[in-house]
């Protein structure tokens, strides 16, 4: 069981600052670490690994400081954003090295124990080159995992793996919190980290914006009034059906469609298609006009 | 630094990485250029024109061309793309990490540099000042090689930066004011040489020579591991 903490932890490049005072606490479990592009996910995550020395404040692990402390590694299993640029190794040559270097007493066993862990028996005597991004992936988990670590850092795991293979790699990290470990990866899509995470922690531009529940946080956004542009075969009838709606503060016309405002998105998104059928109107395109991430996290930063 | 620093699997690796590459080849055809040249004098020309190929040509020149390939090759690549978190976030000791991969590069200074300095010396029939280049180029090749991996630890633009001391501040400053012999790898070689053949000048003084070959060699990798501790990943965002 081990606790990474952060400790009014600041870094700035230049006059850029990246990650602004952030005081955040990570215990056993999955805790997803969310945020836009850009936030500075990948800054805190570096100084969490150990790889990026705080400008201000501190980072700790059970209390010792990460940076410029090798020991720290026997706790931390990090896995990076960056790629493998180890092509000419194979997958098991590649996670046995990982193993030597923690010079674990049977490596070879560790070696095929983890591979079984993240399913890679079979293709790992081909080289990590001809490896798909969802193989390379678990390859590099099974590296961070093989010396059994307490905390594991993973960056965008997610990032360009195929669905299936997502669904895989996702009950695998909640295995391993199952089982006491802290476990913390960042990702900027909120379905993602919702679906893992029972603890979410919010950056938004280098600052911490939120910490909790996902429910709570999820509660937050949901809870927002969001704009949608709705096109339609009856525009004035869906808009008059739509007004009778507890959850829609504002509705009006364009000369092409409808522009809502919705204070409930979880009821609004419910009731929308049943409201059109009962009024004989076809939907043809409904789109939020200010749903991408940056603006649920703008809403919360402005709270 | 000694013997225990040797980090095996570090060793096995930056072997890897310096043999999987394309650069490997560029390493193979330096010397291959060098034996063959020499050879072609030796056949074409009488007297001392191939033999000279060696301290004109080989030694200031191609000996310090494949201890930049070799040293950017077992450490820049990785330095360059981050890829060598996935070595240092493991409890290895940073000096240890920078001494293995020193080896391996010091290892293929040698023999692609050295090596064929001495086999292309023996083409020529000089054995004893064959000798004295191979001494020279040894010792020359253990400082430019942990020099090249300490500049490969710091900027990305090593090749450039190791390049321009060999060509500008050891060739053509060199060449200009004797003075900069006392702070040439290439002159401390030779000085070192000289003790075998009295062919090879003796610029500087043995003690000197010898001493400050020892300090490049351990400041540049102790420099390469402290840099590695202080490794930092710089976020694209």
């Amino acid at each position: 069981m081990s606790t990474l903490v952060l400790d009014s932890a600041s870094r700035w490049f230049g006059n850029v600052v990246a990650v602004n005072d952030v005081s955040l606490s990570i215990g056993p479990g999955v805790t997803g670490l969310l945020g836009p592009n850009g936030a500075g996910k990948t800054t805190l995550m570096a100084m969490m690994s150990g790889f990026l020395a705080p400008s201000a404040g501190h980072v700790t692990l059970d209390g010792k400081p990460v940076w410029r402390n090798t020991e720290t590694y026997r706790q931390i299993g990090l896995v990076p954003e960056r790629e493998l640029s180890f092509g000419y190794l194979t997958g098991r040559q590649f996670v046995r090295a990982n193993a030597d270097l923690h010079r674990l007493p049977d490596a070879a066993a560790a070696t095929e124990r983890i591979l079984e862990v993240v399913d890679m028996v079979e293709p790992a005597g081909r080289r990590l080159d001809t490896y798909s991004k969802g193989m390379r992936q678990r390859v590099k988990i099974a590296a961070a995992l093989v010396h059994d670590p307490a905390v594991l850092l993973l960056d965008e795991p997610f990032n360009g793996v195929d669905p299936r293979q997502r669904m895989h790699l996702m009950d695998l990290l909640r295995r391993l919190g199952d089982e006491g470990r802290t476990v913390l990866f960042s990702s900027h899509i909120l379905e993602e980290v919702e679906r893992l995470a029972r603890h979410i922690e919010v950056v938004v531009s280098g600052r911490h914006a939120a910490s909790g529940d996902f429910g709570a946080i999820r509660r937050l956004m949901t809870d927002r009034p969001v704009r949608y542009a709705i096109q339609s075969s009856d525009d004035r009838a869906l808009a008059a059906a739509l007004m009778a709606e507890e959850s829609v503060r504002a509705v009006s016309l364009r000369t092409d469609g409808l522009d809502v405002q919705v204070g409930d998105l979880g009821s609004f998104a419910v009731s929308l298609p049943g409201l059109a059928r009962q009024h004989d109107v076809t939907l043809y395109e409904l789109s939020p006009s200010d749903e991408s991430l940056e603006s649920v996290f703008a809403y919360l930063v402005a709270r | 630094m000694n013997a225990g620093m040797m980090n095996g699997t570090i060793a096995k690796l930056a072997l890897q990485a310096l043999l999987g590459r394309r650069r490997f080849y560029l390493l193979l055809a330096f010397p291959t250029l060098l034996v063959g040249l020499v050879a072609l004098v030796t056949a074409l020309v009488d007297g001392d024109a191939a033999f000279s190929v060696l301290p004109n040509l080989g030694y200031p020149l191609v000996l310090p061309l494949v201890a930049i390939l070799a040293a950017s090759s077992v450490l820049g690549p990785e330095v360059d793309d981050g890829s060598i978190v996935y070595l240092l976030s493991k409890p290895v000791n940073r000096y240890g990490v920078a001494f293995s991969k020193w080896l391996v590069a010091l290892a293929a200074t040698l023999v692609t540099g050295a090596l064929p300095i001495f086999v292309a010396g023996l083409v020529t029939g000089h054995t004893t000042r064959s000798t004295a280049l191979l001494v020279a180029a040894a010792v020359a090749g253990t400082a430019y090689s942990a020099l090249f991996v300490a500049i490969s630890a710091v900027t990305r633009h090593a090749v450039i930066a190791s390049l321009m001391f060999v060509l500008i501040w050891e060739g053509l400053l060199g060449n200009l004011f004797t003075g900069v012999a006392w702070l040439s790898i290439g002159q401390w070689g030779l000085r070192v040489g000289h003790e075998v053949s009295d062919y090879l000048p003796d610029v500087v003084d043995l003690p000197y020579a010898v001493v400050a070959s020892l300090l490049v060699t351990v400041v540049a990798v102790w420099f390469a591991g402290d840099r590695l501790r202080s490794f930092s990943l710089r976020g694209e965002d």
